[in-house]
Parts: structure tokens; C-alpha cells; sequence
């Protein structure tokens, strides 16, 4: 289907359907994510199957601060929709739709990763690129880059976020 | 010790004791294609369980990102999946392009195509040459190696580097191709045929081979798609998922080739496919050659956008050209100014997010770019496929025996750059 | 093939080091000289590939730009079976305390060769998640920057290990 079909078709369960750039964005809320998620899948029409990325951005200006998107495509009718969850600061946790898409258990420990957004239902929450041990969600925005100075011609140069 | 054979280990029923073994394969392995460490449960030679372990080559490249104009974004995102390089540039500039509503030029994009292919050729023989000698077939090591020095010496012809080129960027390509690229491309074109025809020879009936891949590492079509994994490993089941044909980029819909299918979903129907894209590649590059015969712009016009060096190859290698930088130097003050808050500011995209899929040659590689409208990017994830096709490995190794566990992960040909970015 | 010499580069013996031998005797120095040319003439390296370094090192490997010219094609996968370390690509921080247990498998003597600038000094990943120099963590002979250093730039970097196994190598 053309993206505007899509958005048309989409629009009736979720009113927040956009339209922009040749692409369908939807935003759900986290209490009808897993319902919502199901129903596209099985709608015959629409059958979205595969689910290929599972991600956070971080707007600390906004609110609600965390929005976590879920990119879904149909191998069979070559469609793609993002849905994107809104969640706040004081509880970040989104319900997991591993039940649904198991390829989402990497995606979601990732963003648990790095972002630090519960994921309710995961069967093996924990770190998956850094160390079990480390402290801190590096990706949010209030997060420093890291690394050292840099020592160069008698001067000491920080890392590129602590440059002015 | 020193007991006597007879007398086993006997638990409370009077039943030999079974006990499973849990091994630590990796991180620093011959066979692993990387860092990849697996937890293997073993019952004897049989995979119990096994749990892939990732992250032992993570280097933060999507905050780095966040830190650095625009352009500067390529030479990260090049370096995520350090075998398909011109695939993460290609997605990452198409992405931005999108963001900022412009498209480049007719011959950047044949241009585009063109190394897109000649890199998927070069990550194949990789592969043919790590899965070879992993699996003993060491001579294969050698021979995948000797055929992708010839790729990589046009990349260094057209790019000045072998891997990581950051010759695709926002809006066009870097540098037009210089002379004797297209003779050396051609050239290897006529060789590259019978090449495929000595690995077939080599391996495709050796009875060896076959018996290492056939029926090993089954990943059935729903598994794969419940699983997410797309590339030679979906396609093996009989998935003709290729983002190339299903939601072309940069003109593929004008190009004919294949995609190419099988059935056992096995790993040697993924060795399979892998040669049989080899030769699609080979078809789309001689397409792309003869595109290439008329001239044209490689980078747009819009001076706000455009990278603003010339770039050419002199005595010592490729640099700004020494006409540009008499015209920055010497000639026009704006010109200088212009250059220099290109350099280091960039460009301004405005805001808004995207995904755009490619196909890598380990499968559908997308890059979703979030933009606040500054000349930074707000946010860059790379969907890589390794990463996605990694979760497949316990559905098909376990209940397996250990060596293929090996011949798995090679048919899957992971890259931990793209893993674990 | 000719050969450029650069300036400042030895690859003999200068007059300390002769003046060195003559005091230490003529017959330890046979047997210093002869170590340290079959320490050098069969070095085996482990397989320490991370990243892109990791490829270009197998590149150097192979057919072309063959490193068994040096008695170096065999790469061992068991450190305990070899005396060089290529730290080939970024190390990060999950990865630290292998490579430093990898490091402590080997036995003496060893060597390591810092390869590319993500080993040498982090490269162009000042951040959280890379080892600003493996330098931090294993004491490092040779670096050899690029990203990633070309199949000769690795050569020469393990030609100049040579010199200094062949010539400051001690044998007690």
C-alpha cells in the first residue's frame, strides 16, 4: 500500500497518524501498544511481520522526555509504519512485545542499555553492549561522552563535549 | 581417583549421572568472526543451550555521532559494519538526503551503486575466505583474499583508502572516478567469472563441505521473520526479501538483476546464494559502467550543501586541488569564508526522523536519523543486521553438535562492528 | 628491491653497542645475536583481530602482501603458543580485561604490536565506550598508526619489532 492508504487505514485505530517524507508514523499509547501491535499484524491487509528496529530517542526538553519507536514492516505487502510510545521521566517503562516479535529481545535490552526504559515482560532484562557492571544510561542526553584529554603541544585538550 | 571404571557416578535412582558442561567459547576465538563469545550448555558434543554474548567491541558510535556536524557522521557511521562500508555511508547519506529533501545527482547515484556492489563483492570473499578456513577448507582463505585485493585497489584508486572511505557523503559522492578506475574495474570483471567457477569447483561438490553445510543450522521462513533476520539467511528460506527489489534506493529499479532464492534454508544454501549475489553484482556493476560513459556532476550544485573541495589526485595522493585552493587562498575572501564554515559547521538539516533500509550484504541495514534542525544530528541508530541476525543462533544451534555451531555463525557472517557499533 | 634507508633509522650496530659486546665477551654476544635472530626469524603471532585493523591484518596475511616471508603465517589461536600480540582494532571496555588476560597467557618473551590509531590512542573514538591506548592496559613495543594502517604500514611495523627483537634482545 501507498503510504497515504496506509495512514487512511491506520488513522481509524490511531487518530496521531502522520504522514511526512514518503513515511507513516503513528504515535500509541503504552497501555494499547501490545493490543495495537496485534491487531496490525494480523489485520491481512496491512501484516506487519517483522519488526526491525526497536529504539529511543531522548528529548530532555519535552515531555514526556523518552520516545521509544517501533519500526514494522510487511514482507509481504512491502509497507513500513513507525509507532512511537511516549514515556516519561519519573517512570520509564514501556510494555515488552516480545511475546509478539521475539526479534525484539536484543532491540529492547539495548535500549534498556542504553537508555535506562524498563521493559515490562522481557524474559532477560539486563546490559547488552556495555559491561554487566556499568553505571549509567550513556545514550540520554545529560550523559557525558567520555573519554580522556588529550595531551597536545603542552596543552590539555577535554573531549569533544567539554569543548567551548 | 583411581576409582575403578564400573563404578560410575550413580544418582538416588541408580541411573548414570547426567551432567552438562557449560563451555566459554570466545571472545578471543579463531572461528567466532570476531568478538562474539558464546555460552555453550554441552551434553557431550550436543549444544544444550547456548547464549551469544555481544558487546565486546562496542565503541558508542551513535553518541559519537551526536557530536559531530553532519559530514563528520560518515566517517563514524563507516566504520560501524567495517566490512560493507559503502553500505552504512550509503544509507546514512540517503537518510539525511531525505531529511533534507534533496536528491544527488544522476551519476553519484550510478556511482553509488557501483562501489555498493563492488563492496558487497569484497564482503562475500571475505566471507568465502573466513567460512573456508574455519570450516578447513584453508586454501579458500587465500584465494577470497587474492580476488578482493583487486576490489580494494580501485577503492584506493577512487576513495585514497582501502576500507572506511567516506567517499559517499550528503548530497553526491566525494570525487569523480579518475582514470584507469573504469579499466580496472572492467578488467576485473573478466576474471572474476572464472573465479566464481574454481570456489564452485573447490566447493559446491566436495563432498566435505557439503557434508559440513547441507541440513546443518535449519532456520525455517516464520522463525526467521519472528526472529527479524533478513539477508542470504531469510532468503535461504525462500523469502525473496531484498530491499533492493522490495523498496529501491538510489535507481536500483532501473537495474536488472536477480534475487537470488533457496530452499533448504540450510547453510549451504546460504553458501549458495552468496555466490549466485557475487554474480548478480558482477551484472549490475557492468550495467553501471556502461551508465558511467557519460559525463556529470557527482555532488549537487547547492553551494549550502555541497562539500565545497575539489578534490584530486596528485603526486602524494588525493587532495583539494590545486586550483581550489589558489581560488580559496588567493582569489575570493567568500570563497574562504564559505569553505571554512562548510568544513566545520556544516550543513543545517531540517527536523524530522527517518528510516532508510538498504541492503547490506548481511541483510537490511537501516538507519533511523532524528534531526532537531541544528547542524548536528540529534539522533543516529544503526539497525545493523548482524546485530538482528545474531538472536538466531541459539534456534539453530541448539540440539546441534558444537562444530556446527562454527558453520552456523559462518553462514550467518556476522560482523561485531555492526553487533555491537 | 630497492630499499629506502631513513634517516635516523638503525638497523646495525652502533659504536655504544659494539663497545657493549667487546666488554661483555665475544662468546655471550654470539649467543645474544643468534637468539635474537631465531626470535625474530620465527615470531608467532596470536590472533588478536578486533575490528577493520583485524582485516587488513589477515590481508597481510594472505597471497600479496605475504607475512610469511617472515615466518609469520601462522597465527597461533592459543596464547600460550605465542610470543607477539596485534592488537588489531578498537579495545573496549568490555573487552579490556580479556586482552590484559590474554596478555598475562603469554609467556615470556613477548611483544606487542599496537596496530592502528583505536589501539594506539583510541583514534577517532574519544568516548565512553573505547580504551584511549591499549598502552593503559599492556606495555606496547611498536605502534603503527592508520585507520587502518595499509598492508606495508603493518610490515614495516613489524619489521622494526625485528630490528629491536635482533638487537636489544638479552638472552640470560
Amino acid at each position: 500500500m501507498r503510504p497515504d492508504e496506509l495512514a487512511a487505514q491506520v488513522r481509524e485505530r490511531l487518530p496521531e497518524t502522520v504522514v511526512a517524507r514518503g513515511e507513516v508514523t503513528s504515535v500509541v499509547d503504552r497501555q494499547d501498544l501490545l493490543a495495537v501491535l496485534e491487531e496490525l499484524r494480523d489485520d491481512p491487509e496491512i501484516a506487519f511481520d517483522l519488526l526491525s528496529s526497536v529504539t529511543a530517542t531522548d528529548w530532555p526538553r519535552r515531555s514526556p522526555r523518552f520516545w521509544v519507536s517501533y519500526e514494522l514492516y510487511s514482507v509481504e505487502h512491502h509497507h513500513r509504519l513507525r509507532l512511537k510510545v511516549g514515556v516519561g521521566d519519573q517512570d520509564p517503562s514501556v510494555p515488552s512485545v516480545t511475546a509478539l516479535y521475539p526479534t525484539a529481545d536484543w532491540h529492547e535490552r539495548e535500549v534498556y542499555d542504553f537508555y535506562g526504559i524498563g521493559f515490562d515482560g522481557h524474559p532477560d532484562l539486563r546490559r547488552i553492549l556495555l559491561p554487566e557492571d556499568w553505571e549509567g544510561h550513556p545514550l540520554r542526553k545529560t550523559e557525558e561522552l567520555g573519554g580522556v584529554d588529550t595531551r597536545y603541544r603542552g596543552a590539555f585538550v577535554p573531549p569533544i563535549d567539554r569543548r567551548t | 581417583m583411581g576409582r575403578d571404571l564400573d563404578a560410575l557416578d550413580l544418582d538416588a535412582t541408580g541411573e548414570p549421572r547426567q551432567e552438562t558442561m557449560v563451555i566459554n567459547m570466545g571472545p578471543q576465538h579463531p572461528s567466532t568472526h570476531g568478538v562474539l563469545r558464546l555460552l555453550l550448555e554441552l551434553d557431550g558434543e550436543t549444544v544444550v543451550s547456548c547464549r551469544p554474548i555481544i558487546g565486546y567491541l562496542h565503541t558508542g558510535i551513535e553518541k559519537n555521532c551526536e557530536y559531530r556536524t553532519w559530514q563528520q557522521g560518515v566517517t563514524f557511521v563507516t566504520r560501524a559494519d567495517y566490512l560493507s562500508p559503502f553500505h552504512n555511508e550509503l544509507a546514512y547519506c540517503l537518510a539525511v538526503e531525505r531529511l533534507m529533501g534533496i536528491e544527488a545527482p544522476p551519476r553519484a547515484q550510478v556511482l553509488r551503486v557501483l562501489f555498493s556492489e563492488m563492496n558487497r563483492i569484497a564482503s562475500h570473499l571475505v566471507w568465502l575466505a573466513t567460512s573456508g578456513m574455519e570450516l578447513g577448507a584453508v586454501s579458500i582463505m587465500l584465494f577470497g583474499f587474492r580476488e578482493r585485493e583487486l576490489l580494494l585497489d580501485v577503492f584506493e584508486m577512487a576513495t585514497g583508502l582501502r576500507m572506511n572511505h567516506a567517499y559517499i557523503r550528503i548530497g553526491g559522492v566525494v570525487m569523480d572516478l579518475p582514470p584507469g578506475a573504469t579499466e580496472g574495474i572492467a578488467s576485473f570483471l573478466e576474471v572474476m567469472p572464472g573465479r566464481i567457477r574454481e570456489y564452485e569447483s573447490l566447493l559446491s561438490t566436495n563432498p566435505i563441505w557439503v557434508e559440513r553445510n547441507a541440513g546443518v543450522g535449519v532456520l525455517t521462513a516464520e522463525d526467521a521473520i519472528a526472529l527479524g533476520v533478513t539477508g542470504p539467511a531469510l532468503r535461504a528460506a525462500g523469502v525473496a526479501k531484498d530491499v533492493r527489489k522490495d523498496e529501491p534506493y538510489s535507481g536500483y529499479e532501473t537495474y536488472t538483476f536477480e534475487v537470488a532464492t533457496g530452499d533448504a534454508a540450510d547453510c549451504y544454501a546460504r553458501f549458495e546464494i552468496r555466490l549466485e549475489e557475487m554474480r548478480q553484482s558482477l551484472g549490475i556493476i557492468e550495467q553501471c559502467l556502461e551508465r558511467l560513459r557519460e559525463p556529470g556532476p557527482v555532488m549537487v550544485e547547492d553551494p549550502k550543501v555541497r562539500w565545497p573541495a575539489q578534490l584530486e589526485v596528485g603526486p602524494d595522493g588525493i587532495g583539494n586541488a590545486p586550483a581550489y585552493v589558489k581560488h580559496i587562498m588567493e582569489d575570493s575572501m567568500e570563497a574562504l569564508i564559505h569553505h571554512f564554515k562548510m568544513v566545520t559547521e556544516g550543513v543545517k538539516v531540517p527536523d524530522g526522523e527517518v528510516y532508510q533500509p538498504v541492503e547490506s550484504p548481511r541483510g537490511e541495514l537501516g538507519m533511523y536519523v532524528v534531526s532537531d534542525g541544528e547542524h548536528r544530528p540529534y539522533r543516529v541508530r544503526i539497525r545493523d543486521p548482524s546485530f538482528v541476525n545474531l538472536q538466531a543462533v541459539p534456534r539453530m544451534v541448539e540440539g546441534g553438535l558444537v562444530a556446527d555451531a562454527i558453520a552456523v555463525i559462518a553462514s550467518l557472517d556476522p560482523v561485531m562492528g555492526g553487533a555491537d557499533r | 628491491m630497492p630499499v629506502e634507508r631513513l634517516e635516523g633509522f638503525q638497523a646495525g650496530k652502533t659504536a655504544d653497542e659494539t663497545e657493549e659486546e667487546v666488554r661483555r665477551g665475544i662468546l655471550l654476544t654470539t649467543v645474544d645475536r643468534a637468539v635474537g635472530w631465531a626470535r625474530k626469524q620465527s615470531m608467532w603471532p596470536a590472533t588478536f583481530g578486533l575490528a577493520c585493523c583485524a582485516i587488513e591484518m589477515m590481508a597481510t596475511g594472505a597471497a600479496r602482501y605475504d607475512l610469511s616471508r617472515w615466518g609469520m603465517e601462522l597465527f597461533r589461536a592459543s596464547p600460550r603458543q605465542a610470543d607477539l600480540m596485534i592488537v588489531a582494532g578498537r579495545v573496549s571496555q568490555k573487552m579490556a580485561p580479556v586482552l590484559r588476560r590474554i596478555y598475562d597467557q603469554m609467556p615470556e618473551p613477548k611483544w606487542v604490536i599496537s596496530m592502528g590509531v583505536c589501539a594506539s590512542a583510541g583514534g577517532m573514538f574519544t568516548n565512553y565506550a573505547v580504551v584511549q591506548g591499549v598502552d593503559t592496559i599492556v606495555p606496547v613495543d611498536v605502534y603503527v598508526p592508520g585507520c587502518p594502517p595499509k598492508p606495508e604500514m603493518l610490515m614495516f611495523g613489524i619489521l622494526t619489532l625485528q630490528e629491536k627483537v635482533r638487537t636489544q634482545g638479552r638472552f640470560r
